[in-house]
């Protein structure tokens, strides 16, 4: 540690070296890098699961793994990644490290909550450890019932509290979050001045608190039925699966948009940085933001067309599911507009950023073919669903998330990283993505079913593309490990602005000390006071070019 | 900006309170929709067994919480108002939150004499039929998830009686005592919802 910081000023890195300083500390900064820790190792394992599933796909008849084993590991990437990744991904580490920053704040109002959520998290990660060791889970991510509590052999309790528990540290950190942006905003910083990332973060955390309760009953039912061996959900007792489909998805589905909604915060920040004009439309992408986050509680039963529902409700949830691309749609279309007449670089953010665009507006397009009831009916369980969503989640809030953490790594560390590198990985992972993503949509389009173990010989050419597609993405994922590691010990100094950008995250020094700020801030301006002519700008507290 | 005021602290504090309530109405929420879908389904069934459910001592349950939020709310003015003995009121909260559960654990004894505990010793009596088990299912989940949060409140209540005990709290500063009474009402609100939905409408014909 005293090697990364040996040349650089007092900060919150430096004060103090121990464990226990780490272990036990309540500064925002430090416990987003924790997050950032148990996040990281997380999304490794989930990968990891990823990477034998597509070698295992690569050819129909000589099995890699068996078939138990295959269901094993899909479950175990789809729990992994959406509890222990993509939901806490950009809250957590970007958002826990920026929020108080961005405000003008010390610290988030209930640091030890702060920290508490942080070893909740990691009980519910020890739990998830547990249940893989002990031999892993065989229903999906998304436990169906009866299965789940009947007939599963996996460790279907365990995870069951896992995810439980899990859910107690996101509520925690969206408590935190949403009294944060409450209560702690520097003078002069009203609602419509805040960065929009700051908006995303606030729009999350209200789904984060509505949404998540009603997971954590769920699966609480769903492990007193496992348990006991009966239950509410148990068709021989007269209970209904379809209600527990409609409490997954009543969580699972807004549960989308706490991973996407961030990622848009993030890009909304890039893209004004790196085209130097200010957002298109600020006020319509607040608007946008709180739209999806409302009309996103609504579009569920879209899950559920061929379970069994009702014509009429499934008309209803297909018209609420083309309702919530409106404002989605009214995102792309500010971004671009900010785009143009901007004056454009093309750093790693912003490749990132514009990958981002693109791979959501497809994702995005998609998700309106599903939305339709009668192809929906065609591609239910498909390929094309599991190209759609990993278009919005890796292709969306993974691009983001890197975005972004090259964005603020500066910010982070105090040390700048290789420029060409970084370039390089934003460029592979774009196109690594799209190799492994997009021939999905064609194999599920010719009828390939999800979780399937094996396939008819024709479609092993998609699969090999599909393959061989992962594996540049994974090289892709590995780069920033090296480049940053190398950053952190020998990167050059960054400077507190080092891409000249409005936000008051940028008006202290970088890293930042351990109080933020010398001393509160005051707002006088509106964010992104870019001038595209000559690439100047004003920061939020009214200084020019500082 | 941080803390400028213990009075800006003290507010925090019960917006934080406030933002966690909304969550716990989602989370017993959830249940309680999830009773009323199965209970549209089976209406004569849960009828029949709701009115096997004991609601002398439910009814006696909410007595004992509602006077419990009384001495409750008593004891926060006594803190603001810098009074002496404020943690007796403390202590007497306390105290009728573990008698609550005593009545809870003495029905409890009762369900299992009348074989009503799925899974243990649930037994179908002529005239019943499966659903029957399903209305005592969300019986024990929702009083067992209320115990547990009652549980909670008491283990904090006798926190604060302590700290008030040694004189933490002052008219100047007594948000922690406040808060507590914000979540203490909500296991009493939450008490009053399960008690409608299980006792008098459990047992309702359709």
């Amino acid at each position: 540690m005293s090697a990364i910081t040996a040349d650089l000023p007092p900060s919150y890195l430096t004060h103090e070296f121990t464990l226990r300083s780490w272990l036990l500390s309540t500064d925002h900064k430090r416990i987003a890098l924790l997050f950032f820790a148990s996040i990281t190792f997380f999304f490794f394992v989930g990968g990891f699961a990823a990477t034998l599933i597509r070698l295992h796909l690569i050819n129909p008849s000589t099995h890699l793994l068996q078939p138990d084993t295959y269901n094993r590991m899909f479950t175990m990437h789809g729990i992994v990644m959406v509890w222990f990744f993509l939901i806490p991904s950009i809250p957590t580490t970007l958002g826990n490290f920026l929020i108080p920053l961005m405000l003008g704040a010390r610290d988030l109002a209930f640091p030890r909550l702060n920290l508490g959520s942080w070893y909740l998290f990691n009980v519910s990660g020890l739990l998830a450890i547990y249940f893989l060791v002990a031999g892993g889970v065989d229903t999906g991510w998304t436990f169906y019932t009866p299965f789940s509590t009947l007939f599963s052999n996996g460790h279907v309790i365990a995870a069951a509290v896992a995810v439980f528990v899990n859910g107690f540290s996101s509520i925690a950190t969206g408590l935190n979050f949403v009294v944060t942006i409450h209560r702690l905003r520097a003078p002069g910083l009203t609602w419509f001045r805040l960065p929009l990332f700051v908006w995303a973060i606030y729009a999350t955390s209200v789904i984060m608190l509505l949404a998540t309760p009603v997971l954590a009953m769920t699966l609480a039912l769903v492990a007193v039925e496992r348990w006991l061996g009966v239950g509410v959900f148990d068709p021989s007792l007269g209970g209904d699966p379809l209600l527990f489909q409609h409490m997954f998805w009543f969580y699972s589905h807004p549960a989308v948009y706490i991973m996407i909604l961030p990622a848009m915060g993030v890009v909304s920040e890039l893209v004004t940085c790196f085209a130097r004009r200010p957002v298109f439309g600020y006020s319509g992408m607040t608007y946008a933001m709180i739209a999806i986050a409302v009309i996103g509680f609504f579009v569920w039963g879209h899950h559920m067309f061929v379970a069994g529902i009702s014509t009429f409700s499934a008309i209803v949830f297909s018209l609420m599911s083309f309702v919530v691309a409106v404002p989605s749609a009214i995102k792309v279309f500010n971004w671009t507009a900010t785009l143009h007449r901007g004056s454009i670089s093309f750093e790693a953010p912003m490749l990132y950023a514009l990958g981002f665009i693109g791979l959501f507006t497809i994702g995005g397009l998609t998700g309106l073919m599903l939305a339709t009831l009668d192809i929906d009916i065609h591609v239910t369980d498909t390929y094309f669903v599991i190209a759609h969503f990993h278009y919005i989640m890796v292709g969306g809030t993974v691009s983001a998330f890197f975005g972004g953490l090259h964005f603020w790594w500066p910010k982070i560390t105090g040390r700048l990283y290789s420029e060409a590198c970084a370039r390089g990985a934003a460029i592979l992972t774009f196109l690594g993505f799209n190799l492994t993503f997009f021939p999905q949509f064609i194999l599920g389009y010719l009828g390939m079913p999800r979780r399937s173990y094996t396939y008819p010989p024709d479609f092993q050419v998609w699969n090999v593309l599909s393959s061989a597609g992962a594996s540049i993405l994974a090289v892709a994922y590995l780069m920033p490990l090296f480049y940053f590691a190398w950053s952190a010990f020998r990167g050059e100094r960054a400077g507190p602005n080092p891409w000249r950008a409005t936000g008051l995250e940028w008006r202290t020094s970088s890293p930042p000390p351990e109080r933020n700020f010398e001393r509160t801030p005051v707002v006088t301006c509106p964010p992104y006071q870019y001038d595209p002519v000559d690439g100047s700008y004003v920061a939020q507290d009214g200084v020019a070019n500082a | 900006m941080q803390y400028a005021s213990l009075a800006q602290q003290g507010e925090t504090a019960q917006l934080g309170m406030w933002v966690f309530i909304a969550t716990e109405v989602l989370f017993f929420g959830a249940l309680l929709f999830a009773y009323f879908i199965c209970r549209l389904s089976y209406p004569e069934q849960f009828a029949l067994a709701g009115r096997d459910s004991k609601i002398l001592l439910g009814a006696i349950n909410t007595v004992i919480l509602l006077t419990s939020s009384l001495t409750m709310i008593a004891a926060i003015e006594l803190v603001k108002r810098g009074r002496r003995h404020a943690e007796r009121l403390l202590l007497l909260t306390a105290l009728l939150g573990v008698c609550f559960l005593g009545v809870k654990g003495y029905e409890y004894v009762q369900d299992f004499q009348d074989a009503t505990v799925p899974a243990l010793n649930f037994l179908l009596k002529p005239g019943y039929h499966p659903p029957a088990e399903i209305f005592w299912i969300f019986y024990f989940v929702a009083t067992g998830f209320h115990a547990v949060h009652l549980t909670i409140g008491i283990a904090i209540l006798l926190i604060m009686a302590e700290m008030t005990r040694r004189g933490r709290f002052s008219p100047g500063y007594y948000a922690p005592v406040e808060t507590l009474g914000l979540y203490w009402s909500l296991v009493d609100a939450i008490w009053l919802l399960l008690f409608a939905a299980i006792y008098p409408l459990g047992r309702a014909a359709s």
